[in-house]
């Protein structure tokens, strides 16, 4: 009642209405109708949207992340060099106007090795953050709706898997899977490494929507749905899961960022991905004995690294902007 | 007399109140609904009113089956609606519908207007075939005196009042005998509120519905109702015709609550009875023994605090009362609409 | 008062000191958001005195709250801004003072009770410490005096066993008790003017009637004038002397008591008592206000309230009406306010 804006901020009375004679009382019940300015109706990914436009760290890094998209699905238009055949004679050679960023140890292209790179550390961190947010979501649909004891018996599910620590719990999964001196191919040392990122991972986006659901459950719209006689799927699908998405999704964007990052440090740790992979944690791993002399070896991948980090983490804050005052 | 359409019979509704995490222990129970006997007729409005705890909106879930009672039955025309399955359940739904009080959250954010209204087609199929459907929303629409022309806007695009209108309209859908109605004017503006009052009116007198229609203000739920249910701490205290409660309350509790309500005209101020209650409302869980009442009862006696009393008609009145002293008092000096 | 920026130096004067407590003078508030600017008040005069209940009603959106907050120093700025007018308390602007001085004034003059009395109170001190922070604080008092002086202020809002309750905690009151508190906390310092935020939207009515009476019992006691905010008409007739209509942020209408409800001056006033049930009526017809209380970022040109106007002639569309002067004690903001009256008389001499 004490905010002014309560009463429709979006809804104006229309200003050129006719005056009826003086004495007169209108009709009851004849509610005016409010028109708003621009007459084409938005929901609230619209107004989202809206808000998003309008956000300049948005184009940013959405920019970035488009070029990391493109760079990954098409290596081929930003270099001609083949990113794993290498010259011993031009190890370590530094950058010049032939090779922007040099040669490795073996001789290889160090700007074309970027940009192949970027294949696997987004392939890796968008897949895994695909599954994580589809494992974990479902679950936490299931335990925040059914509740009683289905959620109590995934929530201590998920209570183990938390309880594993993140770095160490990724090094024993993917040092029994994908031991170092195994001959796997490079899809499949890919998949292993996003199923073990899945694995530690799906209890917080479970948790995320768990308490979304729980949340949302008991709203009005909710309760009226069932008094309309709608079913259980109907109301899970068509109310709870729209409203719910939201901090799963501002979430999702932000761990996109962090996986990156992921697979890159258990790459450096020698248990993620290897040859014949090549990715920007695989190429900071090879850099590691070589980093006084020959610093860019380091400089480029972890420059191109950070930069998509924080793009997805960018991201995720502008989404969070423009989606949070509507969920209030 | 028009029929009876709704029975409500000895309705208990108790919330365990457990302790422990994994494994819950029960410690006690909120008694939120103690055995409430309530009818509805055809085309009448009874309203029911009690202050907060009263157990006035647990009645209203019980009663549209959205949570089972721990005891007590309710019959829709003769049926037990909580033994019904399947189909009989669906046809149930398309006779009872529910208005909600605050018309900010009833609504799914999500979902137009036209979604939102035409939903209880989709969910029965049977009422209205595909093709009719939007016709059906916007006749509604314009039912309930909002423009068919937005039916593509949001919830959010429209004010309080709209929105609660977008909710009648949704329950009138499936042309239902029944609306409960739960506090459906209370969030809303004073000026939006006699909107949607009169449009509540006018919607009865033209379809033929009868409402149960549950609030705490004592004027509104006057200017609506034919029959008023005073409950107190999950029971009903008095029932009677509109007249009878307003005029000739009989309750020590009703006669408290006419009182404190204020009358918009300075000139009243010396003339109106001032009866103050003391103390808190006991807790649910925890309610007084005998009459519930009576620690903040000025009559009340030894009686009160063995003996339940029942909801019965008492001497010297004209309509049941649960007070072993049940006595007229005039509180409020009615007059006539138009009359100074 | 620190936090109110005074954006425009061009206020508007009407300073000339006089014997009142508080007086606001043509003050002006707007909400600068990104969907606009909202004029939230705009030229709001009113003033309240010792010993009298000045009530300021209105709907949501009418600026009501927003006013008091202005008074109290409390308003969010950005996005508000104070943009003209000023606010004298015993003759002097306080908005021209440091401060310091504004600081000073809040709670030893003017002290305010809030509609929702769970969130004003800090949940993780007991109701004793809290209250005894202003006197501890403000009056530099030792520990076990100022719990006695909370002990006793719990007395006279007549919350029983007081010696007991002060060490409690917010959450273990009931919503009646905590309005109490709450008033126990504002008249801690003896202020001299008493702001009522809708004490009582939250509560039930019969609480509701126990809380007023207390405020009115306590203002007389001592002697304070007090504003009660609120936008029940009900609770309005009940208590207050006299009353200033607000609607778009500017008052409409102002009388005492008596003559507001007995002959209304301004069609919004009138509408409003035309729309709400009455308990003690039989067969009413509600005659309701058509349309919706404008949007504050587009307030209608000339009268704010035209558009819902049964009586609006054109030149209601294009001139803003002044407050006008139709008695002592009367002033409403229509061009027709006379013709109303005289209507009216002829409906109910």
């Amino acid at each position: 009642m004490t905010d002014p804006m309560a009463s429709g901020s979006l809804v104006t009375s229309t200003q050129t209405e006719e005056p009826t004679a003086p004495g007169t009382i209108a009709p009851p019940g004849a509610g005016v109708l409010a028109v708003q300015r621009a007459d084409k109706p938005r929901g609230l990914l619209g107004d989202a949207w809206h808000d998003l436009r309008r956000n300049p760290l948005f184009w940013i890094s959405s920019a970035f992340i488009l070029l990391f998209l493109v760079m990954a699905a098409w290596p081929a238009l930003f270099t001609s060099a083949d990113p794993d055949y290498g010259l011993l004679q031009r190890s370590r050679v530094g950058p010049s106007s032939d090779a922007w960023f040099g040669y490795d140890v073996q001789g290889r292209d160090v700007f074309a090795r970027v940009i192949y790179g970027a294949q696997a550390s987004i392939v890796v961190a968008v897949l895994s953050t695909v599954g994580t947010t589809l494992l974990g979501g479902l679950m936490g649909v299931i335990a925040g709706y059914r509740g009683r004891w289905f959620d109590a018996v995934l929530s201590r599910v998920a209570d183990v898997f938390f309880g594993l620590p993140f770095l160490l719990g990724g090094i024993v999964i993917l040092f029994t899977f994908n031991p170092p001196g195994s001959n796997r191919g490079k899809w499949a040392i890919i998949m292993i490494v996003v199923a073990s990122l899945l694995i530690l991972s799906w209890p917080l986006s479970m948790r995320i929507m768990r308490s979304s659901v729980l949340a949302t459950k008991e709203a009005d719209y909710i309760v009226a749905a069932r008094a309309m006689g709608a079913s259980s799927t109907r109301i899970v699908f068509k109310h709870l899961i729209p409203n719910c998405l939201a901090p799963l999704l501002v979430y999702s964007t932000i761990l996109i960022g962090s996986f990156i990052g992921a697979e890159a440090t258990l790459t450096f740790l020698g248990v993620g991905l290897r040859s014949p992979v090549v990715s920007w944690g695989v190429m900071i791993s090879e850099s590691q004995n070589y980093i006084r002399v020959s610093p860019y070896l380091l400089l480029f991948p972890a420059a191109f690294l950070v930069v998509a980090v924080l793009s997805f983490v960018m991201l995720g804050e502008a989404v969070r902007e423009a989606l949070d005052p509507k969920l209030r | 007399m028009s029929e009876k359409i709704l029975e409500i019979k000895e309705l208990v509704k108790h919330y365990a109140v457990t302790r422990g995490i994994v494994f819950k222990k029960t410690i006690g129970h909120v008694q939120a609904v103690d055995g409430v006997t309530l009818d509805l007729r055809e085309g009448e409005t009874l309203g029911v009113v009690g202050e907060s705890g009263c157990g006035k909106s647990t009645l209203s879930r019980v009663v549209m089956n959205l949570e089972l009672p721990t005891a007590g039955t309710v019959l829709y025309r003769g049926e037990d609606i909580f033994k019904m399955r399947g189909g009989d359940m669906r046809r149930l739904r398309r006779q009872i519908q529910l208005v909600m009080q605050d018309p900010y959250t009833s609504l799914n954010p999500r979902m137009t207007v036209g979604d939102l209204i035409g939903e209880p087609f989709e969910i029965h199929t049977e009422v209205a075939p595909k093709g009719s459907r939007r016709q059906k929303v916007q006749e509604l629409l314009e039912l309930v005196g909002l423009n068919p022309e937005h039916i593509n806007r949001y919830p959010h695009q429209f004010s309080g009042g709209q929105r609660q209108r977008i909710g009648i309209a949704r329950a009138l859908a499936l042309r239902p005998e029944i609306i409960v109605c739960d506090e459906p004017v209370s969030a809303l503006d004073v000026s939006i509120q006699a909107q949607v009052m009169n449009l509540l009116e006018k919607l009865q007198s033209e379809l033929g519905l009868a409402y149960i229609f549950i609030a705490h203000d004592l004027s509104v739920v006057r200017h609506l109702s034919d029959r008023v249910a005073v409950m107190y701490l999950g029971k009903i205290v008095e029932i009677g015709t509109e007249d009878q409660i307003y005029e000739r309350p009989t309750h020590p509790y009703t006669q408290a609550l006419l009182s404190a309500v204020p009358v918009p005209d300075p000139t009243v101020r010396s003339t109106k009875a001032i009866i103050r209650l003391t103390g808190d409302v006991p807790s649910p869980a925890n309610p007084p023994s005998g009459c519930r009442f009576r620690t903040r009862c000025w009559k009340a006696q030894d009686i009160c605090a063995k003996e339940v009393p029942a909801l019965v008609e008492r001497r010297g009145t004209d309509h049941p009362s649960a007070c072993h002293f049940a006595e007229e008092r005039e509180i409020v000096v009615t007059h006539e609409a138009g009359v100074a | 008062m620190s936090n109110i920026m005074v954006t425009d130096p061009r206020f508007s004067s009407a300073g000339r000191p006089s014997g009142r407590l508080l007086e606001v003078d043509d003050l002006r508030v707007e909400f600068r958001t990104r969907d606009g600017v909202a004029k939230v008040i705009n030229g709001v005069t009113y003033h309240v005195d010792a010993g009298e209940t000045l009530a300021v009603l209105g709907e949501s959106g009418s600026g009501k709250s927003v006013t008091a907050q202005t008074i109290m120093g409390i308003l969010d700025t950005p996005p508000g801004f104070l943009t003209g007018g000023q606010i004298r308390f015993h003759g002097e602007d306080m908005l021209e003072m440091s401060a310091e001085q504004r600081r000073k004034i809040r709670g030893t003059g003017i002290a305010m009770v809030f509609q929702d009395a769970l969130s004003a109170l800090n949940p993780v001190f007991t109701v004793g410490f809290q209250i005894g922070e202003q006197f501890r604080i403000r009056q530099g008092m030792s520990r076990k005096e100022a719990k006695r002086r909370s002990i006793e202020l719990l007395d006279q809002v007549r919350i029983p066993n007081a010696r007991q309750r002060v060490t409690e905690y917010p959450h273990q009151f009931s919503g009646g008790m905590r309005q109490r508190v709450m008033i126990a906390m504002s008249l801690a310092l003896d202020p001299e003017v008493l702001i009522a935020d809708e004490p009582t939207t939250a509560l039930d009515v019969t609480v509701q009637a126990q809380i007023m009476d207390l405020l009115a019992e306590l203002r007389r006691e001592r002697n304070m004038g007090m504003i009660l905010i609120t936008h029940d008409l009900g609770v309005v007739a009940d208590v207050s002397d006299r009353i200033a209509v607000m609607y778009a942020g500017r008052i409409v209408e102002e009388a005492n008591v008596h003559e507001l409800y007995a002959r209304p001056a301004h069609p919004y006033t009138l509408g409003l008592l035309d729309s709400i049930p009455r308990i003690d009526e039989k067969g009413q017809e509600l005659r309701t206000i058509k349309g919706l209380p404008p949007s504050l970022l587009r307030i209608p040109s000339g009268c704010p309230f035209h558009p819902r106007c049964p009586m609006a002639q054109p030149v209601c569309v294009e001139k803003v009406p002044p407050l006008r002067r139709l008695g002592p004690t009367r002033g409403s903001a229509c061009h027709f306010a006379e013709e109303l009256l005289q209507a009216e008389e002829l409906v109910k001499p």
